[in-house]
């Protein structure tokens, strides 16, 4: 057995060994290019990580990173993804957990301090609530700043600019002006796009 | 007269560290509460250098979101390309060819000491000291030069893509590196023979910001602030990636998880890093650089004027760009700074869905608080430099 094939057998084994510690809070567990992402329900993320830290078999001892992905579509549009790391172990695991604008995540900052600042980053780009944060306050934008840039439906341009103004002597917010429009080219194209669903398709696989 | 003396309450004050400030490496507001000269709280304002690259990448392709890689951490580009590149290949199932590895190991072995050098420089200037400045930033200047002559830039590369590199080292380049890294162990000596025993400089590096091992790990800290630490975790031992599985070098690690630690330990990755770029300039063998899928790399320039094909597969890499499978993948690199990762979630499409960069830097930055309580004003500097900052990566 090559080390690659090793590698994912420790991983599968390590999925199906948390969802057994913890049958509620683990929707699904997955082994995809090498890597082992599990699901697990926001109201557990807590004990979700706490178990990942402190299991022998697991000893997840460093949160890599936390960071939210935007998904509009979804019933809940928001996934908080964790990135764990075990230096004992020499392995990663990649935690999600779901949300929309109004439902808070637990904060994990009290199971690994460095999420303090992580989380307020998510809630900064995206406006996920975090319950128990010590200290929920923007990161990166501007202060005074309006909006949740890295929503899908926030535009890429922003909704204001700032200069300095010679006449007030201070600088000065205005809504964008652009000299040209935003061009955003979509270069799917509709024919791909269609790939078994044109109609008529049915006709030929209903025949055989 | 009267001789009557009132108590005086005397209130903790708070005092701003910057925005603008020679010791901060860039912009960063530092709100210090102090109590008298002793330092309670640290809230670091950071974002002032934010430019929403994330939120950018979402709408480039994947090969023109690649040079925003060089503009985070600004002293180190290529180990950033690297990570983007390795992102994309795994999402594409592809693999560059050998020489390629070899030619991005070498670089980003450069860029390590390009790093280094700028930060244990500009920190020896911080806490007092103007010449190792001067002395090593000439050898920047020769890595730089390195850079220039590989892709025509001295910074911002954009050398390192998915697939392999954008082209070869040109004739007589690899004996020009060969030359300098003999010759360079030679300045980390000079260099280390104005700081590593002097003791202007130990009395505002020894003991001061000490992280134990602990705690570098629960508060995310990766790289030479992790070994300074005494925890012996590299990703370039630990989780090879490019071809390190085959190179013989070891990692560097502290003691006592103090500033001068971690200045000892860049010293030695320095030196370290040396020994890697003459073994790769030793083994590195020839052939292609860049995969041969005209789909995700263009053709060379000379077949573009002679093959209709080749003309149609250039326009549409660099107006449409490669579609991506659907999928997500993180990847992480050593960079010189830490742990650089990216975390890529592909549609489908010719455009990332989401690029999740994680950045050492805005980590790091967050333990200034825990590392700073309960020192001294003139510490900030001397901690603040030793982490090895820059706010191209910490704001993205």
């Amino acid at each position: 057995m090559s080390s690659a094939q090793e590698h994912l057998e420790t991983l599968r084994e390590l999925g199906s060994y948390i969802a057994s510690a913890l049958p509620t809070a683990v929707l699904s567990t997955d082994v995809k290019g090498g890597e082992l992402s599990i699901r697990v329900h926001r109201s557990a993320i807590v004990k979700v990580l706490t178990l990942l830290r402190d299991d022998s078999n697991c000893q997840f001892s460093q949160l890599v990173d936390l960071c939210g992905v935007d998904y509009p579509d979804n019933d809940e549009r928001f996934e908080i993804v964790y990135h764990l790391l075990s230096m004992k172990q020499n392995l990663r695991i990649r935690v999600k957990a779901t949300t929309d604008e109004s439902t808070p995540v637990p904060s994990v900052s009290s199971v690994f301090p460095c999420a303090n600042w992580l989380e307020r980053e998510v809630w900064d780009m995206y406006g996920v609530f975090f319950s128990d944060h010590p200290d929920l306050r923007r990161i990166l934008t501007d202060y005074g700043f309006d909006g949740h840039p890295l929503r899908k439906d926030f535009p890429l341009t922003g909704y204001v600019e700032m200069r300095y103004d010679e006449e007030q002597k201070r600088v000065i917010y205005e809504p964008v002006k652009l000299a040209q429009d935003f061009r955003n080219f979509d270069f799917l194209s509709p024919w791909e796009g269609l790939r078994g669903l044109l109609p008529g398709d049915e006709k030929a696989a209903g025949s055989k | 007269m009267s001789t009557a003396t009132a108590d005086v309450e005397i209130e903790n004050y708070t005092l701003n560290f910057g925005p603008q400030h020679p010791a901060a490496h860039g912009v960063l507001r530092l709100v210090l509460e102090m109590d008298g000269e002793v330092i309670d709280r640290v809230d670091p304002h950071i974002g002032l250098l934010h430019r929403g690259t994330e939120k950018l990448i979402e709408y480039k392709s994947y090969l023109q979101a690649l040079p925003y890689f060089d503009r985070l951490d600004y002293v180190s580009p290529m180990n950033q390309e690297q990570a983007f590149s390795i992102a994309t290949e795994r999402l594409l199932g592809i693999e560059p060819p050998p020489r390629a590895k070899y030619i991005r190991m070498l670089f980003c072995e450069l860029t390590r000491i390009l790093n280094h050098i700028m930060n244990i420089a500009s920190y020896a200037m911080d806490v007092g000291a103007m010449t190792p400045f001067l002395w090593t930033f000439e050898e920047r200047e020769k890595l730089m030069e390195f850079y220039d002559a590989v892709c025509g830039a001295r910074m911002h590369a954009a050398y390192v893509r998915p697939g392999g590199v954008s082209q070869d080292m040109p004739a007589g380049l690899a004996e020009r590196i060969m030359n300098w890294a003999n010759a360079f162990p030679k300045i980390i000596d000079d260099m280390e023979g104005l700081l590593t025993e002097n003791r202007i400089f130990k009395q505002r590096v020894v003991d001061i910001g000490r992280v134990t091992a602990e705690e570098a790990q629960a508060w995310g800290f990766t790289g030479p602030n992790l070994r300074a630490s005494g925890v012996a975790w590299d990703l370039r031992k630990a989780q090879p990636y490019d071809g390190y599985e085959d190179i013989d070098f070891d990692i560097a690690i502290g003691k006592n998880g103090d500033c001068y630690d971690r200045y000892l330990v860049r010293v030695e990755e320095m030196r370290q890093s040396v020994k890697i770029i003459k073994q790769c300039l030793e083994k590195m063998p020839s052939g292609p650089v860049r995969v041969n899928d005209r789909k995700i790399m263009s053709p060379p320039r000379g077949e573009m004027k002679q093959s209709m094909e080749a003309l149609i597969h250039h326009f549409k890499l660099y107006t449409e760009g490669y579609k991506v499978p659907a999928g997500e993948v993180y990847a992480a690199v050593e960079a010189p700074k830490g742990e650089f990762a990216v975390y890529l979630v592909s549609d489908g499409t010719n455009r990332p869905y989401r690029c999740r960069i994680r950045a050492p830097g805005f980590i790091h930055m967050h333990g200034m608080d825990f590392m700073l309580r309960g020192h001294m004003l003139p510490d900030v500097p001397a901690v603040l430099g030793s982490i090895d900052i820059v706010f191209g990566e910490v704001d993205r």
